[in-house]
């Protein structure tokens, strides 16, 4: 992430995401997936207790992050602000 | 804990102060008559004036858990019921008082309900006064709402207050909970993006106080917010409900003063501290400390104490958040790593199987708590209940997840000692306690 912080948020709603990882196929950079399956930031993104469930984005990944969040089976994504 | 526990005696403040009951004043299962006799009528107050400039100067926290500032909810949805050009159409507030208490070691809202429901709903009433909210609910277990449904019918003023059966589940009185309760039937915690005080039920801006919060507002509406400060401390004003439980001579929920000394309110319930080896402060969802000269307190005490979460092996004080009140004491000659990883296997069973890290990670922590508790002594045990928290901190659509971690976190570093005996095969708690019955 630059200094500048980051350009949007990826907020992922726990309640309906299934953890098939189409989002992190999407987002490489930005997600990895956890020992389950589920979206998970990539090491080094969130610092020290940050936000897991708001991930930050790059102005880069902003597109890719729109695609996810169209393509997500269960529309669990959004994009929330910075 | 039964309703019935709900009858023991409230006694009064801890810590040699004269904290004569304030919550209780109205005497056992106060009806309507005691209640009035005891804190008189309800003063009238313009709308959506004092009462607000009252609760930020009385410095009332949330007695649910959390600890939040009570009048910034309140003002949050004060701001979001006014027209605003920039919001949708929100419709009157929503005031909800939870008395879930899903929490098992927790019976204070219970004995609240018990003894003084009328304090409750003067909170709300005088809360829907101030707001012009619409509607009102009191949410809890069914045999709570019992004697809350015999105040009702004693008072003409209330009839706009609607009672709630809340499901017994841990999860159950999580504020999202509570409004997708209403809303939908399921009482599971939901997705927030936004905040309950801006869109709440339908929308609507909503209100979800713990109900010891709400007899706190009515007495705040009654008195001001100078009285409600002239007990506790100036960073933990006012007093709150402990439920006292664990290896105690019985278990009794007290009224103690802000910034009262855990060692004192231990005292009050019975209980020496050379017969203490910890105790759970604030639940399932707390912290495990030595009680030695810590202070309970929402804020970091300025009398000397060391700022921030007390460090184990601090020479004198520490201070503890009490969260939702609860004292659970492990007596000497107990495995404090044992007593977490039944409460860990507890929480896993409690997640409500919504989100993925929760569902299967509270599960897998609970299974290494488990063997670090059995003392199966595998070195990695301790990194891997470090990796697992990591995994689920922050990664569900309520606290429950963050709050199991924080029980571990707190068990790991009180029981420092424990831990490294059990990796090596062996338990010393029984050991410890020197003979003492076990
Ligand atoms: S694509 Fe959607 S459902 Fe699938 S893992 Fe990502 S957020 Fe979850
Ligand atoms: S975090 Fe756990 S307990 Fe909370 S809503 Fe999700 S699955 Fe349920």
């Amino acid at each position: 992430m630059n200094a500048g912080g980051p350009a949007a948020r990826l907020h992922i709603d726990w309640t309906v995401c299934d953890g098939r990882g189409l989002c992190a196929e999407l987002l490489p950079e930005a997600l990895t997936r956890d020992d389950w399956g589920y979206p998970l930031a990539a090491p080094g993104r969130i610092r020290g207790s940050g936000d897991a469930t708001n991930v930050p984005l790059t102005g880069a990944e902003l597109v890719p992050a729109m695609d996810a969040v169209k393509l997500c089976p269960l529309l669990a994504l959004r994009i929330t602000r910075p | 804990m039964s309703a019935d526990t709900a009858v023991e005696p409230v006694e009064r403040g801890a810590a040699g102060q004269s904290a004569a009951s304030r919550l209780f004043a109205g005497g056992a299962n106060a009806g309507h008559a005691a209640h009035l006799a005891a804190y008189g009528t309800m003063p009238r107050r313009a709308p959506g004036g004092s009462l607000a400039q009252e609760l930020e100067a009385s410095g009332l926290t949330g007695r649910g858990g959390a600890g939040f500032s009570a009048w910034r909810k309140f003002a949050a949805v004060d701001l979001s019921r006014r027209p605003n050009r920039y919001a949708r159409r929100t419709g009157a507030p929503v005031l909800i008082a939870n008395g879930a208490e899903g929490e098992p070691l927790s019976f204070k809202d219970a004995t609240l309900l018990h003894n003084a429901p009328h304090l409750v709903i003067d909170g709300l009433l005088a809360a829907a006064e101030a707001l012009g909210a619409g509607s009102m609910f009191i949410y809890a277990g069914a045999a709570r709402l019992e004697p809350v449904a015999a105040a009702l019918a004693e008072r003409a003023d209330a009839r706009s207050i609607a009672l709630l059966e809340a499901p017994d589940t841990f999860v159950a009185g999580q504020a999202s909970a509570v409004v997708n309760f209403l809303e939908t039937g399921r009482a599971l915690p939901r997705d927030l993006a936004g905040r309950l005080a801006e869109s709440g039920f339908k929308g609507r801006p909503t209100l979800v106080h713990n109900v010891e919060t709400w007899a706190h507002v009515a007495l705040v509406a009654r008195y001001g917010a100078d009285w409600f400060r002239a007990e506790g401390t100036a960073e933990d004003p006012g007093t709150r409900l402990v439920s006292v439980t664990g290896n105690v001579p019985s278990e009794v929920v007290l009224e103690v003063p802000g910034g009262a000394g855990l060692g004192d309110v231990l005292a009050s319930a019975g209980v020496g501290l050379d017969a203490v080896s910890a105790v759970l402060v604030g639940g399932y969802h707390g912290c495990w400390v030595r009680p030695s000269g810590m202070v309970l307190s929402t804020g970091a005490p300025s009398g000397g104490a060391p700022s921030g979460p007390p460090s184990p092996g601090a020479p004198s004080a520490g201070w503890v958040r009490p969260g939702a009140g609860v004292l659970h004491v492990l007596g000497v000659g107990r495995c404090g790593l044992e007593a977490t990883a039944r409460m860990v296997d507890y929480l896993a069973g409690e997640s409500a199987r919504q989100c993925g890290p929760c569902m299967f990670g509270l599960p897998a922590l609970a299974d290494v708590m488990k063997r670090l508790a059995a003392g199966s002594g595998a070195p990695d045990l301790v990194r891997e209940v470090e990796r697992l928290s990591a995994l689920v901190s922050g990664r569900g659509a309520c606290h429950h997840p963050d709050g199991t971690v924080q029980l571990i976190h707190s068990a790991l570093e009180t029981f420092a000692d424990d831990v490294r005996w059990h990796l090596a095969g062996q338990c010393l708690a029984a050991a410890r306690a020197d003979g003492a019955a076990q």
